[in-house]
């Protein structure tokens, strides 16, 4: 169990760089979420941490070690992979002791790690099979018993559970938390997944080409995102944003209606709202014409237009409705439940 | 109801694949079997006629001690080519496949020896061991080998065994490198996270992983150091001192072709031939099994 710093992290390929001066303090015991997009420079990271990519500068401290010349092996680290990278010519018992007897630990030792990890687990009657003759699942058992075993200071995954079905996704997902919070070890977790983001992690950290978007809180993240990029990724639907300026009153949306919102200093602004923040509202000053309804059972979303403009707007609306093509919708927004950002520079204004 | 789709019958499919069996029955199955039809006849001493005799030419192999001493040869010498050049090929492979930069130089380098013919090969390795000329003979000199494998009977055998190895590494790194690249390589940093150093992982992953490779290159390594290896003994010993490289090919060639005794060299060709269609049957049957990662 340790914390994890990283200061001022580079991580050039040639004359690329691909991370830009990361930063980042990791509790220790604490779950941590790296998201982004594809080619963010999530995996990069995550293999710098491990010791499978080099570091351009920077520094990376685990506890109170400078891990960045030391090997993978040296760092006291396990990891889990997207492909699991179980041995598969041994057995699972054997996967599993493998790290165990590297490390020449007594054989009653190994057994008694093996068989209390398989019991956490539930892999108990599978300890003699070979990683071929198990399932999607299973195999991802073995891999997370293949890294408690090893009793590491960190445990890092990649995007583990992205090779399994929905369903299984949900319950493992749920059994890594359940599994990192009674072990206590400090967790580095990559996903591209916004939702196992948000309910795994104590924290997250949001890549975008290579920079920080945002590292806080998921709930920080979605009250208070930083930018536009961070506001659009964290929450399903994405957020909608609007182009508008400001004034004494509020906003004023390109439909000419004004409404109520934070004063900041800029003119022109964009909008951010919610789609679940839009509430139905005979008054209000937001009209969507309706291109599209999907029906989720619980709420419904709202796919449409903003009134008289072509920007597209989602509005969650809660129960079923059957809207018409072209039927318009009046919504009003709490002016708290707004985000203004500055059209230039992408960052969050506050008041 | 089982439906089966029905093709006009046409004689052009016969007609693509007429060359090829055209080729496999002039040059393969009709020298095999005039090789079989001879095994069953002894000449007489001035070839002029021939007589049927079923067995008898073989019985006198199994009585022929030059003969079981070829086999004995043949078994010690294609066991040594080929897991020396298993091994090195191995080695090579380890390494090349670690290389990141100018990756392409080195494989393509170490790919050449492939493309020399056995003559040549045979022909490279003479000048270089050469008593009086060779490089090698003048450094073996200084730690005081006197070398010369016209004279030397395990020496020739050595310098044989060199050159057909050197020429099948070429072969057998191409499959380790491919072998050794289909494994996924967060298998081999998983194991590096683990604590395996490179020598470890060597051993204990990527080893056992290849081995479905090393089977079909054993199997492959036999049949060449028993068959192929006709033109670099010829170049190099001509299977000589005394019989010391005779190898159970160029014994074929040898009692055939020189001794002119036919039906005797029919007869070796034809043991040669059930040899080589046991181990084409071993390795059929066995090699398909492969690694699932």
């Amino acid at each position: 169990m340790a914390e994890i710093h990283l200061t001022d992290l580079t991580k050039s390929y040639g004359p690329t760089e691909v991370l830009h001066h990361v930063e980042g303090a990791i509790k220790d015991g604490e779950f941590i979420v790296i998201v982004g997009p594809s080619g963010c420079g999530k995996s990069t990271l995550l293999r710098m941490v491990a010791g499978l990519e080099s570091v351009t500068s920077g520094e990376i401290r685990i506890g109170d070690r400078r891990v960045n010349e030391l090997e993978p092996s040296a760092r006291d680290i396990a990891m889990v992979f997207q492909n699991y990278a179980l041995y598969p010519h041994m057995s699972v018992r054997e996967n599993m002791a493998y790290g165990l007897k590297i490390r020449k630990l007594a054989k009653a030792e190994i057994n008694r790690r093996v068989e209390e990890a398989a019991d956490i687990l539930e892999i108990g009657p599978y300890l003699d099979r070979k990683p071929r003759q198990l399932s999607g699942g299973q195999r991802q058992r073995v891999a997370m018993g293949r890294a408690i075993v090893r009793d590491p200071q960190v445990f890092l995954f990649d995007e583990p559970l992205s090779n399994l079905d929905a369903k299984l996704r949900v319950q493992m997902r749920l059994e890594i938390r359940k599994l990192q919070q009674r072990l206590g070890v400090t967790s580095i977790y990559v996903t591209h997944d916004q939702v196992e983001a948000m309910t795994l992690g104590d924290r997250l950290m949001v890549l975008n080409g290579g920079y920080v978007e945002q590292f806080g809180t998921p709930i920080e993240l979605y009250d208070r995102p930083a930018s536009v990029f961070v506001a659009g990724f964290i929450g399903s639907p994405a957020m909608n944003f609007l182009p508008a300026t400001t004034g004494p009153d509020g906003v004023t949306l390109p439909t000419g209606g004004t409404i109520a919102a934070p004063q900041v200093q800029l003119d022109s602004v964009l909008l951010g709202i919610r789609p679940e923040h839009l509430l139905p509202d005979e008054a209000g000053e937001i009209t969507i014409v309706v291109d599209m309804v999907e029906q989720l059972g619980a709420n419904s979303l709202l796919h449409g237009t903003l009134g008289g403009t072509d920007h597209a707007m989602v509005a969650s609306v809660a129960g079923h409705v059957s809207a018409a093509r072209g039927a318009q919708y009046r919504f009003s927004v709490a002016p708290e439940q707004l985000h203004l950002f500055d059209p230039k520079t992408q960052k969050r204004l506050d008041a | 109801m089982l439906k089966r789709v029905h093709f006009p019958t046409s004689p052009l499919p016969y007609l693509l694949v007429a060359p090829q069996l055209a080729i496999t029955l002039v040059f393969f199955i009709w020298p095999a079997s005039q090789a079989m039809y001879q095994s069953f006849l002894i000449e007489d001493a001035f070839g002029l006629g021939s007589e049927f005799v079923w067995f008898e030419n073989f019985q006198m192999l199994w009585e022929d001690q030059h003969y079981l001493d070829a086999f004995l040869r043949t078994a010690v010498f294609s066991t040594l080519v080929a897991a020396l050049s298993m091994g090195v090929a191995l080695i090579l492979a380890g390494f090349a496949q670690r290389v990141v930069q100018g990756a392409m130089v080195y494989r393509t380098l170490l790919i050449w020896p492939y493309a020399v013919a056995p003559v040549l090969a045979g022909a490279l390795w003479v000048f270089m061991f050469n008593p009086t000329l060779g490089i090698f003979p003048y450094f073996l000199e200084f730690f005081d080998i006197d070398w010369n494998h016209y004279l030397n009977g395990n020496q020739a055998m050595g310098l044989v065994i060199l050159a057909a190895a050197w020429k099948q590494v070429a072969y057998n790194f191409l499959f380790y490198l491919a072998a050794m690249q289909s494994i996924p390589k967060s298998v081999i940093e998983a194991a590096a996270i683990d604590g395996a150093g490179p020598g470890r992982r060597f051993f204990t992953i990527i080893l056992p992983l290849v081995s479905p490779t090393t089977f079909f290159l054993l199997v492959i390594n036999m049949v060449y150091a028993f068959f192929e290896t006709f033109g670099i003994i010829h170049a190099v010993t001509q299977g000589g001192p005394g019989s010391s490289t005779t190898i159970l090919v160029y014994k074929v060639f040898n009692d055939g072709f020189v001794g002119l005794d036919l039906g005797g060299s029919a007869a070796q060709s034809v043991v040669l031939m059930v040899l080589v269609i046991a181990m084409t049957v071993v390795q059929f049957r066995y090699v398909e099994r492969k690694v699932e990662y």
